[in-house]
């Protein structure tokens, strides 16, 4: 597949060696003449210099046939444009851009970004993971249905403990999937499974009722 | 009418004082405060710090009351941005946008943003007068 990168940083430039190493056509826009000339000594010609924000730079590099156009500039408002432009200008079927800010993922989205990339998010799921008392860590997110993958950790101090899985209060949205016990092997929750200290518990629910279920997972 | 300003520099602040000597109720957004010194000390409206291209800053300047919303950073893109969250997320019912790069400017004017380039309007003003002054000589 062809793929458009915009923006020659760190991010895009181990992006471009990994596509390019999955042997993809791929093509790096980068303004700043000085990174262009780096990665091209060093990669080859895949660096071409321009603003990736304007249709006349994506028209010269043949945007029209590219399967993917991926943003990974340091500003959120250039990586929109860029994205808006592609999809609007060059019927490109799939924009992927990097958020800064990860509030902006509900208005890229609207705007008819495909995919959005928060890595504040990510870092910050990264770090709670390696947080030990967090009670609540976030895995994963699946967007396009909404719903996050989590950790939930009963400990000694959950009013839970000792409760069975039918008596506690979920919200709708949410799923147990897996319990991995302090000792022994993980399983799958059934009605009458009984929480113990130690437990991590894997569920799937909403964004929105995450709270929630860690209410009625661990108590209040 | 309640109107918001994102950029106070020459356009912006020039621009705030008329609106603001008309009657109207102006807050003016800038990431930089060294740039309200460009309002007269006659300006009755609100000089807000705050970057326009984030949500919480559109919310604090009030922007779910506004009639009207003005992007007039030098950025293009960040004008672009900031008028499509004033737009999307906020339902603000005028969204005007300056967009100096004039392909950009007709891109975002057909996806329903009310968008002026400056570079064109200048360029054909100065051709006009040039224009206007052959017309009379010729005369």
């Amino acid at each position: 597949m062809y793929i458009i990168v915009i923006g020659g940083g760190r991010l895009g430039y181990y992006l471009l060696k990994a596509l390019l190493n999955e042997g993809h056509e791929v093509l790096v826009l980068e303004k700043d003449s000085r990174i262009c000339r780096t990665i091209t000594d060093e990669l080859g010609s895949v660096c071409f210099r321009g603003d990736g924000c304007e249709a006349s730079t994506l028209a010269e590099v043949g945007t029209g046939r590219a399967g993917m156009l991926v943003a990974v500039t340091g500003d959120d408002e250039d990586n929109l444009v860029a994205c808006q432009v592609a999809k609007h200008k060059h019927n490109v079927p799939r924009t992927v851009a990097r958020l800064r800010n990860p509030q902006n993922a509900i208005l890229f989205k609207k705007l008819g970004v495909d995919v959005t990339i928060s890595t504040t998010d990510i870092i910050l799921e990264a770090i709670e993971r390696e947080v030990p008392t967090h009670p609540l860590t976030q895995l994963m997110s699946i967007d396009e249905k909404g719903l996050v993958i989590v950790d939930v950790k009963i400990t000694p101090e959950s009013t839970t403990v000792g409760k069975k899985v039918k008596e506690l209060s979920l919200p709708k949205e949410s799923k147990l999937a897996l319990i991995i016990p302090n000792k022994g092997n993980a399983h799958v929750p059934a009605a009458n499974t009984v929480l113990q200290a130690g437990d991590q518990i894997i569920a799937v629910t909403s964004p929105e009722t995450k709270g929630a279920l860690q209410v009625a997972l661990r108590g209040v | 009418m309640k109107i918001i300003i994102m950029g106070c520099g020459r356009v912006g602040a020039r621009f705030a004082s008329l609106m603001d000597e008309d009657g109207h109720e102006v807050t003016v957004l800038d990431n930089d405060t060294y740039s309200f010194r460009r309002l007269p000390a006659s300006f009755g409206g609100t000089a807000l710090f705050g970057n326009g291209i984030d949500e919480e800053a559109q919310k604090r300047a009030g922007i779910e009351e506004a009639d009207i919303f003005v992007a007039l950073t030098q950025g293009d893109n960040r004008n672009v941005m900031s008028c499509q969250i004033a737009k999307h997320i906020f339902n603000v019912p005028r969204v005007m946008c300056r967009i100096y790069d004039p392909l950009r400017e007709e891109m975002y004017s057909v996806l329903g943003l009310e968008t002026i380039s400056p570079t064109k309007v200048f360029a054909q003003l100065l051709k006009e007068k040039i224009e206007k002054k052959e017309e009379k000589a010729e005369d």
